[in-house]
């Protein structure tokens, strides 16, 4: 970039730190034909992308900013922030000391999509393009690997062509789906991932069709983006009192992109609830807080910031240090910078936890 | 800071979220004309329970407070035997949860909702004078709604307008403000209740499995109502409003506030009238009710706790019976300061509802 | 306290911005319709590049459903977060007695007063004809 159009990078991170949400996306689905069979190319041409939302295009409300992503991160050639792998290694990588990126290729990535077969395809060619565009070009970086999990046993078939390959972190589902993710069709999805050793990463956002609120659908991008919180505590509920850790007990769930300070309430309010319904769910052999203890991973963006910003700490030690999983979310608007988002005294221990060796633990990479 | 124990309710209470039962259908036929009565009949209708509480799961009722025969909490004598004459308590306010925002037809609705209140009227607020209530009002029909607050405000032991937490629209959705237009204008604060009309399933992912999952997720409602109320810009347009999240606990709220606040200093430009941070809103206009509590395991915890929330003025002290959350007379948590007692169990409770102050 | 000449008035026309370093500061210079605001480059949040902010307007309001367009060009927004910065104070829209974006005072000096100086201006050879921003830092 020349004077008129300086770098956005202001301070290098100076640890080695691992990024848990980065976001790459492809500009137009044209670039991913050469991951489609041609009769997907053709089916998208004629009839578009089935999106259990109403809008051809975009999402169903409209952003902060264009797209929701940093205004300083629009490539120069016109593309979408996060289609640039240049751009993204100068600005987020290399200036942040990143040794572990996951990848997490959300946007209109098949998932969900109401024309499963459609789904699949797509899936797999998100897939394809991850390790073709990005994973090649930079061994820091690792992906998910994206399924359509409202079809389990195409998920299942994505995940096991997948999983001996070292590219890819975890296996990614969104939190908007179409039931709860503690229901039966979702559990081959959990059986394959714990089989082959791969962490679940569970995205906020996507379209389940229904509002985002139990009492409606709200007026503003704001509510949706404080709703995804709620969205994922709900979920969460469902992953353990449907008795998902009890059956899987070696699974592993990497929460993503929906904050973590609602963490701790939620297991208090669920023990609560145990303690005077468990006759309803007798799978659950021990109280819920416990299983969010030993299989909950969370990722701290958008970081919550209190004022004074140290009661976030309360919220980190109740939650404890050894599941923090720092992440940036670049290029996206609500973006946390590593150098910055943090500013708090910590152990020199708990600090290389939650920006570097919590990540590498869960994700083995 | 001197903390107490789990301890006995001191006397002189105000229990701000206590539930009558409707013993059945029938026991509204006083306060229906003879279509609806006829209705019922011929068309067969039952029970207006909801799912919301199963009679019979151990959360809808302790089993200490259980009659032999009949409801739960389903007469004044009930009542009065378990908690008012025992615990002493000043004033109960009574928010019944029968099954009238479920209905379909706005005109039943209305004429269930009006009967509901006549029979609160009638068959408790006359009977003990420590009893106070709120409205209920037929969301299916907003004009029915302001109709109903008309109808009763002039009653001043009606405290309070009742919502039910998951409606067909959010609550800060502008067809609803002559509600809260005529809640401020009668003196009466908003209250919001777990419950739903189930116009949509109650997670945003679908239709749970287990009433667990129903009943954990109305304190998601409530969160998802106040982002609701506080981004429209209710609080803006009835500044005289109050509103009172009860029975949904409330150790969510400052990390539903850092991250809303935080969402507002970026986003604010979409909802310019909320010109103050949603966290001095919450803190100036909103209350809750003390049970559940959902609190932490510690009462160290439940200190810090309070320090996020930093107000002494936002709960109110409530034994949300007949509902279990608590076992004997241990309605007061460990961990709360001694000095916010009196505050949490009087003071709090005469703010938010100025009738109380009512001779 | 020392003054910099940041360039001739002509070579810095309105509409454009300018990244700038000042004893080692980075600072973003704006000439919004021929007046100049210099703000340190850092937004006090998480110190994204102010250069890459949005310039616009402030969204103000009387009441629910009522938008007034203000001020149009003279708030900053973060490229980031979106926090907004008034161009002439530097205080936030979110929290302005507590938050504020770092602003310098400018001024335009001819170039006869410039030659005399004391001004440091490296870079520049100064015409005594022409007009100059200078920052105060």
């Amino acid at each position: 970039m020349n004077a008129q159009n300086p770098s956005a990078v202001q301070k290098p991170q100076a640890a080695m730190i691992a990024d848990c949400d980065i976001h790459p996306i492809w500009n137009k689905p044209k670039d991913l034909y050469p991951y489609l069979s041609r009769r997907w190319q053709e089916h998208i041409e004629t009839f578009g992308l089935s999106h259990r939302h109403g809008w051809q295009t975009g999402t169903p409300y409209p952003k902060g900013n264009a797209s929701g992503y940093r205004n300083d991160a629009w490539p120069e050639d016109g593309g979408k922030p996060g289609s640039d792998f240049n751009l993204l290694k100068r600005d987020l990588l290399d200036a942040n000391n990143i040794e572990l990126g996951i990848l997490n290729a959300t946007g209109a990535n098949g998932q969900g999509f109401q024309n499963l077969e459609c789904a699949a395809a797509y899936c797999t060619a998100v897939n394809d393009w991850l390790i073709e565009e990005w994973t090649a070009k930079d061994p820091r970086l690792k992906a998910s690997i994206i399924v359509s999990y409202e079809d389990a046993p195409a998920a299942v078939a994505e995940i096991e062509r997948r999983a001996g390959d070292e590219r890819f972190a975890q296996v990614m589902l969104l939190s908007r789906t179409a039931e709860p993710l503690g229901r039966r069709r979702y559990w081959p999805i959990y059986e394959a991932a714990e089989r082959h050793g791969l962490p679940i990463g569970i995205h906020a956002f996507g379209f389940g069709g229904y509002p985002i609120t139990g009492g409606g659908w709200p007026s503003y991008y704001i509510e949706e983006m404080v709703g995804h919180s709620p969205a994922c505590q709900a979920l969460l509920t469902s992953l353990i009192v449907e008795g998902v850790f009890a059956r899987f007990p070696k699974l592993r769930v990497v929460l993503i992109e929906a904050g973590f300070a609602w963490l701790p309430a939620l297991g208090w309010r669920l023990d609560k609830l145990w303690k005077t319904l468990k006759a309803e769910t007798p799978a659950l052999t021990r109280k819920p807080s416990e299983y969010i203890r030993d299989h909950i991973w969370i990722t701290s963006q958008p970081m919550e910031e209190p004022q004074p910003r140290e009661q976030l700490l309360d919220t980190m030690d109740w939650i404890g240090w050894d599941r923090l999983l720092f992440a940036t979310d670049y290029p996206h608007w609500d973006y946390d910078d590593p150098a910055h988002s943090l500013a708090l005294r910590i152990s020199d221990e708990n600090r290389r936890n939650f920006f570097r060796n919590n990540a590498r633990e869960v994700y083995g990479r | 800071m001197s903390l107490i124990p789990p301890s006995l309710i001191p006397p002189g209470a105000i229990d701000c979220d206590v539930h009558p039962a409707v013993p059945d259908l029938r026991a509204l036929f006083p306060y229906l004309n003879n279509h609806w009565r006829d209705q019922v009949v011929q068309r067969g209708m039952g029970d207006l329970e909801t799912i919301s509480y199963p009679p019979n799961a151990p959360l809808s009722a302790r089993s200490d407070w259980r009659p032999a025969s009949g409801k739960p909490a389903s007469s004044v004598a009930q009542m009065r035997e378990h908690i008012l004459d025992p615990w002493q308590i000043r004033t109960a306010i009574l928010n019944p949860l029968y099954g009238v925002h479920l209905l379909f037809s706005e005109d039943m609705a209305a004429a269930f909702t009006s009967a509901l209140n006549d029979w609160v009227r009638h068959e408790w607020l006359d009977r003990d004078e420590r009893l106070r209530a709120s409205i209920v009002v037929p969301l299916q029909n907003v004009d029915m709604a302001v109709a109903e607050i008309e109808r009763c405000a002039s009653d001043r032991r009606f405290v309070q307008v009742l919502v039910m937490a998951l409606g067909e629209t959010p609550l800060g959705r502008r067809h609803f403000w002559p509600i809260y237009a005529a809640a401020a204008r009668h003196g009466l604060p908003l209250g919001i209740h777990p419950g739903s009309s189930y116009r949509h399933p109650v997670t945003p992912t679908g239709w749970p499995s287990y009433f667990t999952e129903d009943y954990a997720a109305q304190s998601l409602a409530l969160q998802n109502q106040l982002t609701s109320l506080i981004t429209e810009g209710v609080f803006q347009k009835f500044p005289d409003l109050t509103v009172v999240l009860l029975e949904s606990g409330f150790t969510w709220l400052p990390g539903y506030l850092w991250r809303l606040t935080k969402f507002w200093r970026g986003l604010r430009l979409e909802v310019p009238w909320v010109n103050v941070s949603p966290t001095e809103l919450v803190r100036e206009r909103v209350r809750f009710t003390l049970q559940p509590l959902d609190a932490p395991p510690t009462a160290a915890d439940l200190e810090a706790l309070l320090r996020h929330v930093d107000s002494d003025k936002m709960l109110l002290f409530s034994s949300d019976y007949p509902h279990w959350q608590f076992d004997g007379d241990e309605a007061i948590p460990a961990g709360l300061p001694a000095q916010s007692l009196q505050r949490i169990l009087v003071d709090n409770p005469m703010d938010t509802y100025p009738r109380l102050g009512e001779p | 306290m020392s003054r910099h000449v940041v360039s001739s008035v002509d070579d810095f026309p309105p509409g454009t911005r300018r990244l700038i370093t000042v004893k080692g500061r980075p600072i973003v210079v704006f000439n919004i319709e021929g007046e100049y605001f210099a703000l340190l480059n850092r937004c006090p949040h998480q110190q994204a590049s102010l250069f890459h902010g949005t310039l616009t307007g402030l969204v103000a309001s009387s009441e629910p459903g009522c938008y007034k367009f203000e001020r149009e060009g003279e708030i900053l927004r973060c490229p980031w977060h979106g926090w907004e910065f008034d161009i002439r104070t530097g205080q936030s829209y979110c929290d302005p007695s507590k938050i504020q974006a770092k602003s310098y005072k400018i001024e335009i000096e001819d170039g006869a007063s410039v030659v005399k100086g004391p001004y440091i201006a490296e870079t520049f050879s100064i015409v005594v004809e022409e007009n100059y921003v200078v920052l105060e830092l």
